[in-house]
């Protein structure tokens, strides 16, 4: 558009006031020249698609404008087509009739003589996302595929993806699945191979849902034929496209050593990219390939080291940040690789703070013997930062580090010049830390007792600090020589003191004090029990509670349990599980390793993709196999750790190997069938779903059931029979308020017998019935075949209610159960009930 | 595979929006927007470069104050995405020749073109400048370079992203000159991104040099270029301790720890003669990245301290010495300093006669700032400052305070020794012998002097 005039670019805003009239004025522009074939039309139409997009663009809605859009489209200039089709593909959606309209000059563009046109018109074809213009689709993608142009078998490809998710029936039956496999492996085009595989990928994972073939294609994708064919071309494919491909790669499974070398000296160019995506696509690769060999695998992470550094230090800030994180996931799993290194790890002040955090995470970890004195120095310089969560994070890294280390003489003495640097957040920080140093070093009481000691609790207070000194003064009360008088200070102000967990560990530390300095505890132990006793905090006037009746029962016992001799703490618990951190590292070089946490946690179930099916299906071959083959799936496991961790974690070994690894699926060579016996892969999924959904929260409640079960019949162990208030009364407003507030605990699908079904013909039936059985409907509607009805019940003799919301599809036989409970444990029991009820509606 | 693409201004604005699957609900850059712009998570206050809201990733980079972003619902390589979102910004630079605000209002019909061409259905179809012309029909409207805000002599360098500075070329990859023939040419720039920290007596704890050769190349007829390093240059130093401090000045070879290439690069006699061969794409691109511990002289020194004067009062006193050759002239100095958060007043005294330099109390973050516009090589310049406080300093006030960082820009000039040897053209394209460009620049990342 060389000789635009000047442009109407005035600052578009959304707020524009001006927006309708202003459409409407391009309406009537546009219609003026849909017919003109004067000189110059093409420019002004130009000017005017312009202000169309510009208008699309800030969210100003034109579609009113199609029809007109539609009619000025039939023009031999390229540059307007291009705007009419984005327009187009942005409004056929809302408009599928108007979309009609285009249909036509998009076919007949679909053949025109410029590759270009018919490439830029098949695109648009497929971008309509209109279910019922699929029939007009299928014939011009069947050309596209076979045209010697390549652009429009590129398009062509993506196109077919489209076509499948608007309709994935015609998709299927017009066998597009197999041409795009024969262009993968036959076309002379990169780009075409690299969109088929794709588009492949996509399509065959989500029909692999349902369809066993589906599932057996997508693992062939795997196979050595196509991954030695695409590995052969990968300098050929554009640097996009071979990330793309050494995904794939990092899934196959060598069948023996040499294959592995061949394809890692094939690669190893790679990780001297420019494009980071490749280096760490490549690092990928190289990581999984070696794991069963551990030598190889430590010669790996010295290998990717130096170009990981690089990308980190060339790439832009978000890049760099990209690449830290899977060198942050290195270093933890192989810390002393790293040990030289940790000055790459050191913060630059003009770094955000979310770069410095993984730094100091990384020092924390590279930390050891050799390197500690100049790393913690380092780390107290940052202490001093401005950036005052920076500061707080050093600081609680100096102390993680004197808790890993043995010799923390240094540390120690740092850790209290903190404390004695007047500056409230780094005092806060240094108690907490030196709280946790006395509870693995109780050697270093004397020294730090001596500087706790100068601290006046009025300056501390922040809860955990102040928690913290509270425990010191109660634990080394015989050391520090004002102890009773400090605590009794804070016990005067236990109105103010709005933490509840300060005020437990002041009746804690009061109770320990009281033990070694009588005389002088006296007083204030009779007044924090007496304040605690009042506390309305449930958990504060229960320890208190607890600490009167002990001391009545007898002094001596209630030191026993409030003041036993302590062993100092070895290890202090890791905040990750070991299966998770396996899990995040198979998922190497994607967002978990950046959100530190598996994919299953952030992604929606259909948008998992790849990676998250990849092992699910992993685990389907691993248990089709018979055991042998899982052995050395194990052992591999086994080495990996025996490398990768230093530090020796519980090793959850098995776990880990079902965990599923998708290079570890061994159902290649087609010698395996696929042909996975159901119960073997259900075994396989629940044992997944237990171990990555953290297995610890599931059975604490278990657990507590048990309880709470064994104690009020202790000799029955089944829960007893649930019996409900056959007159119980709600009224609408406590339901929807209970129902607002109560979790869902148990949400079910029953299907219901022909006969319910058939007395269903209006709500009141099944009202009538469920009050029959003690449960009261409180509202109900809908019409066939879809009712919906919201019951409760109330357990005999309690005051514990159930809330039920019930829908049910008669077309179908199907009903939906979402229950609500005041007590959740006894949920299935009213489930069952509640179930046994509906089954016998229409019974005679 | 990516689901969205769209740039926001600074002020949240749409100037382009690309949805190219329909998977993600309409207000997502909203919701982006509002996110990064109001982030809150713990104690940390700037939103990563990458987040999840709601089972919907969002990836963004920042380039010259724009907001590129792309969302996914997928678990996707992150350092993908972020390469395919700097590399768009590049691919439209190169087409439009400036990339800001304005230039992208103005030509986001040819931005549009260019996104439909990068990107299908989420999928990269291709970045290269080269190939892409081949679609693009638009022409670029350029904008007028005068109109952009007075630029310094170095400001073309200050881009705003802090390690990909951008070339004093601002011209479209398509447009043509008045005069309707093209000029040939080419423009080499080796920048060295300097990192250091000095310890409070001196010492230096820490030095590194990111360096990348850029290149832009407007030569027809696609020649062979070929690029000749220093002879002695050596690749891949083992990690021993740093050896004691020494000259750069002297012929001591230079040791990279480790580079890497554009995939045009060729390394066939890179091996025995350290020359690059590569016959260059459209548009700008880097051919190669390196990085370098090898101890090299710092351009500048910084003396720093802070002292009390009595019961609410110290003083600051700052030095900087540039130790390089006189010949060579640093521009936009700028050098920063936390002072003690109850500071209230300060009051500076610059050396006599001093000219173009400017000094500021940041009051809102307690922070000093000296400016100055530039140091010829050898000399030296102070400043001091007298601060007043409004409560006593308990402690140590030097743990108050610092550390001083700067930040410069000095033009041919680089601390690697690094050098382009020569830079021949393959065959010749046309009569005219191509113009070239090898320039040398040398700036502060994280340049640093505790107290």
């Amino acid at each position: 558009m060389a000789p635009a005039p000047p442009q109407s670019n005035r600052s578009p805003s959304p707020s524009q006031p001006s927006g309708k009239s202003e459409v409407s004025d391009l309406k009537l522009q546009l219609r003026q020249l849909a017919g003109s074939r004067a000189p110059g039309t093409d420019d002004s139409k130009r000017d005017l698609y312009k202000k169309v997009i510009s208008n699309m663009t800030i969210g100003i809605d034109v579609s009113s404008l199609f029809g007109e859009m539609v009619m000025c489209s039939a023009t031999s200039d390229i540059v307007l087509k291009k705007m009419c089709y984005l327009y187009v593909g942005n409004y056929a959606k809302v408009n599928p009739d108007l979309a009609l309209l285009t249909i036509n000059f998009l076919q007949r563009d679909c053949k025109d003589q410029d590759p270009m046109i018919r490439g830029l018109a098949l695109r648009s074809l497929c971008s309509l996302r209109v279910a019922n213009l699929v029939e007009y689709l299928v014939g011009p993608l069947g050309s596209g595929l076979k045209d010697n142009n390549s652009y429009v078998r590129t398009v062509a490809v993506i196109g077919v993806l489209k076509l499948y998710h608007i309709s994935a029936s015609t998709c299927i039956d017009a066998d597009f699945p197999e041409t795009l496999k024969h262009l993968m492996l036959n076309d002379q085009d990169t780009q075409v191979v690299a969109n088929c595989l794709s588009a492949l990928q996509e399509i065959w994972t989500l029909e692999s849902t349902t369809s066993e073939e589906a599932a057996r294609e997508r693992e062939t994708l795997h196979s050595k034929p196509i991954v030695y064919y695409l590995l052969n071309r990968i300098k050929e494919f554009s640097e996009w496209a071979q990330c793309l491909v050494m995904e794939l790669v990092a899934k196959y499974i060598p069948s023996d050593n040499s294959e592995i070398f061949d394809i890692m000296n094939l690669l190893e160019d790679r990780l001297q990219h420019a494009n980071g995506a490749v280096v760490l696509a490549t690092t990928k690769v190289f990581l999984h390939l070696t794991l069963s060999m551990a030598d190889v695998h430590q010669q790996v992470y010295e290998r990717i080291k130096a170009p990981l550094l690089t990308q980190v230090s060339s790439g832009s800030p978000e890049q760099s940040y990209a690449i830290l994180s899977h060198l942050h996931l290195l270093v933890m799993r192989a810390p002393y690789i790293f040990s030289l290194d940790y000055k790459h790890f050191y913060c630059q002040y003009n770094e955000p703070s979310y770069v410095k955090k993984l730094k100091l995470e990384m020092l924390t970890a590279v930390a050891n013997e050799s390197n500690t004195y100049e790393i913690v120095t380092e780390l107290c310089e940052y202490a001093a930062n401005v950036d005052i969560p920076i500061a707080r994070e050093s600081i609680r890294a100096v102390g993680k580090i004197a808790l890993q280390q043995y010799d923390v003489n240094a540390i120690v003495d740092r850790l209290l010049q903190f404390l004695e640097m007047e500056k409230d957040y780094v005092t806060s920080e240094a108690l907490v830390l030196v709280k946790d140093l006395l509870r693995k070093y109780p050697q270093w009481s004397q020294d730090c007792i001596a500087v706790v000691g100068n601290i006046s609790s009025n300056n501390v207070q922040e809860p955990k600090a102040k928690a913290a000194l509270i425990w010191m003064l109660g634990e080394y009360s015989q050391d520090m020589h004002d102890a009773p008088y400090v605590l009794e200070s804070l016990v005067e102000n236990w109105d103010e003191e709005h933490s509840a967990e300060v005020r437990l560990h002041l009746l804690t530390a009061v109770m320990k004090c009281f033990f070694k300095r009588p005389p002088e505890t006296q007083k204030a132990l009779g007044a924090a029990l007496a304040a605690g006793l009042a506390d309305f905090h449930q958990d504060v006037h229960d320890r208190a509670l607890f600490y009167y009746r002990l001391l009545q029962y007898n002094v001596s016992v209630a030191e026993s349990v409030v003041n036993p001799p302590k062993q100092a703490v070895s290890v202090f618990a890791d905040t990750q599980s070991s299966e998770v951190k396996d899990r995040i590292f198979d998922e190497f070089n994607s967002l978990s390793v950046v959100y530190q946490k598996p994919s299953y946690m952030f992604t929606d179930k259909e948008h998992r993709g790849t990676f998250e099916f990849a092992d699910e299906l992993g685990n389907l071959s691993i248990s089709a196999e018979s055991g042998d083959s899982v052995v050395p799936v194990q052992r591999v496991e086994a080495n990996d750790k025996d490398l990768l961790l230093s530090t020796t974690e519980k090793d959850d070994v098995r776990d880990t190997g079902s965990n599923g690894s998708a290079y570890n699926a061994p159902s290649y060579n087609g010698s395996a069938p696929s042909a996975a016996s159901q119960p073997l892969a259900d075994l396989a999924f629940s044992s997944t779903s237990m171990t990555s959904q953290a297995p610890a929260s599931g059975l604490a409640i278990d657990d507590l059931l048990g309880l709470d079960f064994s104690v009020g019949t202790v000799t029955t162990p089944s829960p007893p029979p649930l019996t409900l208030n056959p007159k119980a009364v709600l009224d609408p407003g406590t339901f929807q308020q209970k129902w607002r507030q109560l979790p869902i605990s148990l949400s079910e699908e029953y299907s219901l017998s022909p006969l319910a079904i058939a007395s269903l013909t209006a709500p009141n039936a099944l009202l009538r019935h469920m009050q029959g059985h003690s449960i009261q409907c409180i509202a109900s509607g809908g019409q066939s075949p879809n009712f919906k009805f919201f019951f409760f019940a109330q357990k005999a003799e309690e005051t514990s209610i159930y809330l039920v919301e019930c829908i049910i599809n008669t077309s179908s036989a199907k009903s939906q159960i979402k229950i609500k409970a005041d007590d959740q444990s006894s949920s299935r029991a009213f489930s069952t009930l509640f179930q046994s009820a509906l089954s016998k509606f229409g019974l005679p | 595979m990516i689901s969205q693409f769209f740039v926001l201004s600074q002020r949240g604005d749409n100037i382009v929006f690309r949805d190219y699957r329909g998977e993600v609900p309409r207000g997502s850059a909203e919701i982006f927007f509002r996110k990064v712009k109001f982030w809150e998570d713990g104690e940390l206050q700037e939103a990563p470069p990458v987040f999840n809201v709601d089972g919907v990733n969002y990836f963004h980079v920042k380039v010259v104050g724009l907001l590129f972003v792309a969302t996914t619902r997928v678990n996707i390589s992150p350092s993908f995405v972020f390469e395919l979102l700097q590399r768009i910004a590049r691919v439209i630079k190169d087409y439009l020749g400036i990339l800001n605000e304005d230039s992208l209002r103005k030509n986001f019909v040819l931005v549009y073109e260019l996104l439909d061409e990068v990107i299908d259905f989420g999928y990269v179809q291709t970045t290269s400048t080269e190939l892409l012309k081949s679609y693009i029909f638009n022409e670029p409207l350029v904008i007028d370079a005068a109109r952009l805000s007075p630029l310094g002599p170095a400001a073309i360098f200050s881009q705003g992203t802090k390690r990909m500075p951008g070339i004093a070329v601002t011209k479209s990859v398509v447009a043509t000159e008045p005069g309707g023939r093209r000029r040939e040419e080419i423009f080499v720039d080796i920048i060295e991104k300097i990192s250091i920290t000095f310890s409070s007596s001196g010492y230096i704890l820490t030095s590194e040099i990111d360096g990348t050769i850029q290149m832009k190349s407007y030569l027809t007829g696609n020649p062979e270029i070929r690029l000749a390093l220093n002879d002695d240059l050596s690749i891949g130093r083992s990690e021993g301790p740093i050896s004691g401090y020494r000259s750069s000045s002297g012929s001591g070879a230079v040791v990279l720890d480790d580079c890497n290439f554009h995939e045009s690069v060729r390394l066939d006699s890179f091996e025995t003669n350290r020359t690059l061969s590569l016959i260059p794409p459209d548009g700008e691109f880097p051919v190669m990245n390196y990085r370098m511990t090898q101890p090299f002289k710092p351009p500048f020194r910084i003396n720093a301290l802070i002292e009390e004067a009595g019961s609410l009062k110290a003083e600051v006193f700052l030095k900087l010495s540039a130790e390089f050759a006189s010949s060579i002239t640093a521009n936009t100095i700028k050098v920063q300093m936390p002072l003690p958060k109850y500071t209230t007043r300060v009051s500076f005294e610059l050396e006599p006669g001093a000219t173009g330099q400017t000094t500021d109390f940041r009051e809102a973050n307690k922070k000093l700032e000296w400016s100055l516009k530039k140091i010829n090589g050898g000399s030296e310049h102070t400043l001091r400052a007298k601060l007043t406080f409004s409560q006593e300093s308990h402690g140590n006030i030097t743990k108050e305070s610092g550390p001083v960082s700067m930040t410069f820009t000095i033009p041919m000039h680089n601390v690697s020794q690094l050098q382009v040897k020569y830079l021949q053209i393959g065959k010749k394209s046309g009569s005219h012998e191509p113009y070239r460009w090898v320039r040398y620049v040398t700036q502060a990342n994280s340049y640093v002097a505790r107290i």
